[in-house]
């Protein structure tokens, strides 16, 4: 039995559907993210768990605990704001205690404890400054001592570091990895950002429109994702979509307008009619068009027409004779040169058959794209 | 340019500097001076230079400090002001959250009603604090009635302290509502909410998270409270009886019916230093991590 259970979650307001029949279970102790765009009811889902909103259909168990009569200040839950809610007339130290305060902690016992919370979140000496005197990053620490020193069953995260600036949020995103590893307390995390997603977590949930998409770890969300929304959402995605030509030996073809047939590694769909291939821009080659050499099983001619330069990395947008544009991506890692290309450079695209992946006709979301 | 700028500062504030130093300034110096003099045989101020010396005393200042009927109707109207300013509080509390919470496109409207009495004269509004409370209105009629049952002899709700003190709050409510609202509104949500789910209850929230936060606002009700109810007059004069005339009743009268000016300054002064000193003492008390007792909310309210 899996420690969270939300077991078919709907939730209305008015007209407007935020969560519409959603199934998650989270196991103890994992890092679990719900990413989606804004509106995409991640957050309200995470507001149910906390107690601030109730479901209007299914259930929300919390150790075999249906939560749905208790207020949110009964649940063993806590929730780091995304705006930190810090109480501006306490302490850092008055922060921290506020929760075993309402614990009924014995008063004698609330030192220690705090000054414990301030090691675990690396803010020892800082327990005598109020709110107005700490950094971002600062504040945050607080928020998340202040609600990890009960040592709750489940930590809720919203959005936590979107207010951080990046190098700032690189750093808080190893500490909190560091810190679930140490506390072992299972984190439900919500973020639309997707590199945070996969930086984080040891599953995701992608959702989009109030029902979940995909559920998987980040790695096989990344590169098996389920339906165009997450392989558009999650990085960068080469979407080639036509009718299936032929399916053969575990090799489905695909009649991609402007660019030709496409083969993939798949098993044979289960209706005929379109499909999708997912291709990430780093999969693809990009070689000199004149250039020689093996035959990979796709392989396609063009011409550089944009590039973006990333410093490590160059993005070059490749566009075929018939006007498909495709989106690749080069490591800047030769020796004493700066990039590969220029615009206007005549290329050969090519990769694999199972460098793409095939998403199938069944796919929910392609209509709403 | 900075000659230029520096007309212009003057320029701005130059009227009201001028305004205050004229009407208020040079009236409470005549004030403090008048307080030394000696009263005329005939009212008002004996001459200032007679027989070629200078005619200042203290009399009027020993006067108050030994007859101590003054300094009683003194600690008296401290009182009144402090209890007019306890159930304001207690009043507009509740009142101010509720404007506070209450949907945006209401506020107006609640708030509009709450300033409302403003617009109709300050003695009307007393006046007609003597129909409510006469001995032939219903309320009269209604707790009369009730102390009969219980074999009490009926009592008279006019000319009373129990008159006094319920329109001292009434005139003053408005006042103690308006910071109070002003601090409420601003009150982050997400604090209210990050204190639930951290365990607290709807009275902690309250007491641990909203109360303390409030508390600018609470100091400015009570400044703008506290200190013009000390000096009023015009509702003990109207609503009280012979036994509530208060510190400003005194004052009044030592200017306009025993026309004993020097004494009547003494009383002034001393009633302004108190409320200058309870008004330092509690912006005292409530500086620190508070902020500014928020002069500039009240200002705003």
């Amino acid at each position: 039995m899996a420690l969270l259970e939300i077991q078919n979650v709907t939730r209305r307001f008015g007209e407007f559907t935020a969560v519409d029949g959603v199934s998650i279970d989270i196991e103890a102790g994992e890092f679990f993210t719900l990413l989606g765009p804004s509106g995409c009811g991640k957050t309200t889902l995470l507001r149910m768990i906390a107690g601030f909103e109730l479901p209007d259909g299914g259930r929300i168990v919390l150790n075999g605990l249906d939560l749905a009569e208790r207020p949110p200040e009964e649940r063993p839950v806590r929730t780091v704001f995304q705006s930190y809610a810090l109480f501006p007339h306490m302490t850092v130290e008055g922060n921290i205690a506020f929760p075993l305060q309402m614990a009924k902690t014995p008063a004698a016992a609330i030192p220690g404890k705090v000054q414990e919370a301030l090691e675990d979140v690396r803010l020892t000496g800082f327990g005598k400054r109020y709110p107005h005197e700490l950094s971002g990053g600062q504040k945050q620490r607080v928020a998340i001592g202040r609600a990890l020193v009960t040592h709750p069953t489940v930590l809720l995260l919203d959005e936590p570091l979107a207010a951080l600036d990046a190098k700032l949020r690189e750093e808080m995103q190893i500490e909190l990895i560091n810190l679930q590893k140490e506390v072992g307390i299972t984190f439900v995390y919500v973020t639309h950002d997707q590199t945070e997603a996969l930086a984080l977590s040891h599953r995701i949930a992608v959702m989009n429109k109030g029902r979940v998409e995909q559920i998987d770890e980040p790695s096989r969300l990344y590169s098996f994702p389920a339906s165009r929304f997450v392989a558009d959402f999650i990085g960068t995605c080469n979407l080639l979509e036509g009718p299936v030509a032929s399916s053969s030996d575990g090799i489905v073809a695909i009649e991609v307008a402007g660019l030709g047939t496409v083969r993939v590694a798949a098993a044979p769909p289960a209706a005929p009619g379109a499909g999708t291939i997912a291709l990430r821009p780093e999969k693809i080659r990009v070689q000199a068009a004149s250039s020689a050499g093996d035959r990979p099983d796709n392989r396609f001619l063009g011409t550089v027409t944009e590039y973006l330069y990333l410093g490590d990395v160059t993005v070059y947008i490749v566009t075929t004779p018939a006007g498909r544009k495709l989106e690749t991506l080069l490591a800047n890692s030769g020796a004493g040169r700066t990039k590969f290309f220029e615009i206007g450079d005549a290329v050969e695209v090519s990769w694999p058959v199972d460098a793409g992946h095939f998403i199938g006709q069944s796919d929910r979301s392609a209509s709403s794209n | 340019m900075q000659a230029r700028a520096r007309l212009g500062r003057w320029l701005v504030s130059g009227p009201p500097v001028l305004y205050l130093l004229v009407f208020f300034a040079a009236p409470a110096l005549i004030m403090v001076l008048a307080s030394f003099r000696t009263p005329g045989d005939f009212g008002g101020l004996a001459p200032l230079v007679e027989d070629g010396r200078l005619d200042l005393n203290l009399d009027s200042y020993a006067r108050f400090f030994t007859e101590s009927v003054y300094a009683q109707i003194f600690v008296k109207s401290v009182w009144y002001a402090l209890l007019t300013t306890l159930f304001c509080l207690l009043l507009a509390y509740p009142l101010a959250a509720l404007i506070a919470r209450s949907a945006k496109k209401h506020r107006d409207l609640l708030l509009l009603l709450v300033i409302l009495p403003f617009w109709s004269n300050f003695l009307i509004r007393i006046y007609a604090w003597m129909i409510i409370l006469g001995p032939n209105a219903a309320l009269a009629k209604t707790v009369n009635g009730m102390l009969g049952w219980f074999g009490h002899e009926p009592v008279p709700l006019l000319f009373s302290s129990f008159a006094v003190l319920v329109c001292l709050v009434y005139v003053h409510l408005p006042f103690m509502v308006l910071p109070l609202y002003a601090n409420l509104e601003k009150h982050d949500r997400a604090l209210l909410d990050a204190a639930q789910d951290l365990g607290a209850g709807a009275w902690q929230r309250f007491w641990r998270i909203t109360f303390p936060l409030s508390l600018p606002g609470v100091y400015a009700g009570a400044a703008l409270v506290f200190i013009p109810a000390l000096g009023i007059f015009a509702i003990p004069d109207i609503l009280g009886g012979p036994e509530d005339s208060l510190i400003g009743n005194v004052i009044k009268q030592q200017f306009l019916e025993t026309r004993d000016w020097p004494f009547g300054s003494v009383l002034s002064i001393v009633l302004t230093v108190a409320a200058l000193v309870l008004a330092g003492t509690a912006a005292w008390i409530g500086r620190g991590s508070l902020g500014t007792p928020s002069s500039a909310e009240a200002a705003r309210a």
